[in-house]
């Protein structure tokens, strides 16, 4: 049997879930039986694959691109795994939407600075005015919670994803776990 | 069936218990290990059946009754955890995840919390509503506490504890609807109001919507079963 | 007082009354004052004065098709004259004893033919200021026949025995709930009278109360001698400053006459009235809520029960009824049980008030026995749709309602038919909507009114009708997906069963009824991104960028 391909993508989180993904130590090798890591920001692949079989993904959607890549994402993708709180529930990136992203770039590119305050705009992509999680976007199969989801969470999640034993979520995990 | 016997014979879920009259379904299915979530009521205060978290399915009935509140009677028959209340109560959990801004992973409460046990309990590994993001404030004005109102759930405990054990009142809720806020004083900063800085409110608050400035990050479990022992107190008194 | 000195007075006004040749009925309900009824009122006065004829110029209460107001009506030919203006007073008084003035005549026979007045037999008649006016309709007789030869017990039996149900919405059966708290124990009970109308497009009350306040007094004090109650509240919305101030007028007449107080007629009965108002929370019509409101804390309802009538006002045993129930006793106990219990449908009995807004020819204020098949009502007594414009769907029940489509006219009104159709019999508000109406914007309005209106006490109310106003905007908007149908759906059914009060418990109601009959308005909406009736603002789905 072939490996399964496996993608991780990074959209507006802290890269935490990533850690703790690492986190599984040597248990990753034993992962890496079962899967091949064809995406992440941690191997060098620039483009999305077509076909993925699973992919996490971390962070809430708060950008334009952050939706373009969801979407993409979402029409390659066979399991699509919203992984951590920021993905499922708009966590800490969310919480500039009860004042809107101004207010932030605001306070952030022009108040705080202490040389040649300006807004970027050029080659960043532009924010959203709130920000949302992903299943508000596309259709999500796994949720994934926990700020971030433990090690051992991510072991058993993947394991069991990888050979289709059934998952009891809440009973590994919950929101801010 | 005559109502003046002081003993009473029902069925919770299927289990034969006795209870006195009077009593409440909550309390008597207490009794006898049979678990019904609550969010709003707790052991102590009086209970107003706002949550809803509790209702159970009565035979011969098809309005659910809030257990807290729904006293027994000779008979009965309750159905504590059918399909349908697992239904309604992981609804009414993700009204209120998306009503407010919770955010678990930044709360005081964070691994104590009774919204996120709930949560947890009932299987919410995602809220499927859109979340509503209100603007609300944070009000740091007490010398000793704080109110996030982000994570406020309106349960009224703080109100009816400050009213009913501390009889000082300074809770109160303002405002109707998707509006509500629980209020110091006449709406004036908490720091400013006439609190007596007993500080029972945010033993009771259910979640990180009250707490204590000297607790850091997710350091702060609350004690709420301090309450039925005061009571006891008081009443031996 | 006694029946004696009742038949006396009301003797000295129609001796009074003869006196005239002429009597001129000026409406003074809100809607034809608001079009200038009081200035019309005083240039008649000074026309009649001016011309020297016998002419009784009177204020009454509402007349019933509103749209047509100010109304005039000339007794005793009984020639309905519409949208008078002040300029017209002249021409009508110089007409008197002559031929009418064709201008301003109407022909509503077929508006008036078809309704039956039991709650409104005075209204339109009657000056409501004037407790002699009422009096020599009858007025007061039922109380003093209910205190001189009846038993408590035989009142109840009475109204149990005509079939009235409450005429609140909920359609609970009056005499059942008299003799709930005529039973309960304790040596001090309430009568209350709930007037918190709220319903949007609702009025019937608000008439009642100002242009017969009279009845309800009545009907309260028979209520109260039948539950064994010795004081009274009527929960007046401060909305209705007319109807408060007749209401004032009406309990300080009553008692001047010694209709209210203590040993009443001579008998050992106590009772008295206060005016309790409400502070524009549409949750106080709720009964829980309302006795919270007026014991002067929050007002938000309880979980029930124990209900009113073992623990109400105070924890004493209190009745609530609506306005329009008690003004149905007085009758009921003057002309008996039986006699109403002829009128009306199978399970409905009696007539029933309701406000025809909206769409319609003749809006205004009509009753009509209860069984009318709702055609009737929107083409003979409404006289249809205006404009060119075909029928799309009836609104009753106000905000806990349903919409009935156009193709269910034949329904007749009751209880239980417009239950088995989605919507409620409600308090009477009945909203009619054409073609230019769009279903989904219409659950929406229902919806956003709940949501600002809800307590906030229970969470399914609080958040529940939130969400479902979001969830409803995306679908007008045309950014909703079938997901969001779906939910919308899930979210109904938990709001329905979940709610602690009535208010929450039907918020739903005008969801699930647009989407039982027009579920195609809302695929129009999801799928093909258009409003059939052009009403909401559809545009490409766009995310406001920062």
């Amino acid at each position: 049997m072939s490996k399964l391909k496996l993608a991780t993508v990074w959209l507006d989180g802290c890269s935490g879930c990533h850690m703790s993904i690492l986190d599984m130590d040597e248990r990753l090798l034993a992962i890496a039986e079962v899967v091949d890591i064809v995406y992440s920001p941690i191997v060098d692949t620039k483009d999305y694959p077509d076909a993925v079989d699973i992919a996490l993904v971390e962070g809430a959607v708060a950008s334009v691109d952050d939706e373009r890549k969801i979407r993409k994402i979402r029409a390659h993708t066979k399991l699509l795994v919203a992984m951590g709180d920021c993905a499922i529930t708009g966590n800490v990136p969310s919480m500039r939407n009860p004042i809107g992203p101004q207010a932030i770039l605001d306070r952030a590119y022009i108040e705080n600075a202490s040389a040649q305050p300006q807004i970027p705009c050029v080659v960043v992509p532009q924010l959203l005015r709130v920000v949302r999680p992903i299943h508000e976007f596309v259709k999500v199969d796994v949720f994934l919670p926990g700020c971030p989801p433990s090690a051992d969470t991510f072991h058993a999640a993947l394991t069991a994803l990888a050979t289709g034993v059934p998952l009891d979520i809440p009973a590994l995990t919950r929101f801010g776990a | 069936m005559n109502d003046a016997v002081e003993v009473k014979t029902l069925i919770i879920d299927e289990q034969e218990v006795s209870a006195r009259r009077g009593q409440t379904i909550l309390e008597v299915a207490r009794e006898n290990g049979i678990q019904i979530p609550t969010l709003c009521s707790l052991d102590g205060l009086s209970s107003v059946g706002a949550c809803r978290m509790c209702l159970v399915e009565i035979k011969g009935s098809n309005k659910l009754l809030p257990a807290c509140v729904a006293t027994v009677y000779e008979g009965m028959e309750v159905t504590t955890n059918s399909e349908r209340l697992q239904k309604y109560r992981r609804n009414i959990l993700e009204l209120l995840f998306a009503e407010r801004n919770h955010i678990c992973s930044v709360c005081v409460s964070n691994g104590h919390c009774e919204l996120q046990t709930l949560g947890q309990q009932h299987g919410l590994t995602h809220v499927r509503l859109p979340y509503r993001n209100p603007d609300l404030h944070v009000d740091a004005s007490h010398e000793r506490f704080t109110v996030d109102h982000n994570r406020c759930v309106l349960c009224t405990r703080c109100v009816r504890v400050c009213a009913e054990i501390e009889g000082a009142h300074i809770w109160d809720v303002k405002g109707r609807g998707i509006d509500s806020i629980v209020i110091t004083d006449l709406n004036q900063p908490w720091g400013e109001s006439a609190c007596t800085r007993c500080g029972k409110c945010v033993q009771v608050c259910p979640t990180g919507a009250l707490f204590d400035k000297s607790k850091v990050g997710a350091d702060h479990p609350k004690y709420p079963d301090f309450l039925p022992f005061l009571n006891m107190m008081r009443e031996a008194q | 007082m006694n029946i004696e000195e009742l038949e006396q007075i009301a003797e000295s006004v129609r001796l009074e009354n003869s006196r005239y040749d002429f009597e001129v009925n000026v409406c003074m309900d809100l809607a034809c004052m608001s079009q200038g009824s009081d200035r019309l009122r005083d240039e008649l006065v000074k026309a009649a004065e001016a011309s020297g004829k016998k002419v009784l110029v009177r204020r009454t209460g509402c007349m019933g098709p509103c749209s047509s107001g100010p109304l005039v009506r000339v007794d005793p030919e009984e020639t309905l004259y519409h949208h008078v203006k002040a300029g017209d007073a002249e021409a009508i008084v110089s007409s008197l004893g002559g031929d009418p003035v064709p201008a301003l005549q109407c022909d509503l026979n077929e508006h008036f033919d078809k309704q039956v007045r039991v709650v409104l037999e005075n209204a339109g008649h009657i000056d409501p200021e004037k407790i002699d006016d009422y009096i020599a309709r009858d007025g007061y007789k039922a109380l003093l026949t209910a205190l001189t030869e009846m038993t408590p017990n035989g009142v109840v039996h009475r109204i149990t025995e005509s079939g009235l149900r409450g005429r609140g919405g909920g359609g609970y059966p009056t005499g059942l709930k008299w003799g709930t708290v005529a039973k309960a124990g304790g040596d001090l009970k309430y009568v209350v009278c709930n007037g918190d109308e709220g319903d949007p497009g609702a009025f019937m009350d608000r008439s009642v109360m100002e242009g017969d306040p009279h009845r309800i007094i009545e009907g309260m004090a028979i209520a109260a001698y039948g539950v064994g109650a010795s004081k009274g509240f009527i929960y007046v919305r401060a909305e209705y400053p007319i109807a408060v101030s007749r209401l004032t007028t009406a309990l300080r007449e009553a008692r001047r006459r010694g209709l209210l107080g203590n040993g009443i007629c001579g008998t050992t009965f106590n009772f008295d009235v206060e005016i309790r108002l409400g502070a524009g929370a549409f949750v106080c019509g709720e009964e829980t809520a309302l006795l919270a409101s007026i014991e002067g804390r929050r007002g938000t309802p309880r979980p029930r029960p124990p209900y009113p009538a073992v623990s109400g006002l105070w924890g004493k045993p209190t009745l609530i009824n609506n306005v329009e129930t008690y003004a149905n006793v007085a009758p009921i106990v003057r002309n008996g049980g039986k006699w109403f219990f002829n009128m009306g449908s199978e399970r409905s009995k009696g007539t029933k008030v309701f406000a025809l807004t909206g769409r319609i020819t003749h809006t205004g204020l009509i009753e009509v026995p209860l069984g009318i098949k709702l055609w009737e009502i929107i083409d003979v007594i409404g006289g249809g749709v205006p404009g060119g414009h075909t029928l799309k769907a009836v609104q009753t029940g106000g905000p806990s309602g349903g919409c009935i489509p156009a193709e269910m006219l034949g329904l007749g009104v009751s209880y239980d038919a417009l239950m088995a159709a989605g919507s409620i019999m409600g308090s009477g508000g009945m909203i009619v909507m054409d073609d230019t109406s769009c279903m989904v914007n219409v659950a929406r309005f229902f919806i956003e009114f709940c949501m600002t209106e809800s307590c906030g006490k229970c969470i399914p109310c609080r958040a529940g009708t939130a969400q479902m106003y979001t969830l409803l905007t995306r679908i007008c908007e045309g950014q909703g997906t079938m997901d969001d149908l779906d939910l919308l759906v899930e979210l109904c059914d938990t709001v329905k069963n979940a709610s602690l009060c009535g208010l929450g418990q039907t918020a739903p109601n005008p969801v699930l009824s647009t989407l039982k009959y027009f579920r195609n308005e809302y695929i129009e909406h999801i799928v093909h991104k258009r409003c059939p009736a052009g009403v909401c603002n559809i545009q490409a789905p766009v995310e406001v960028l920062a």
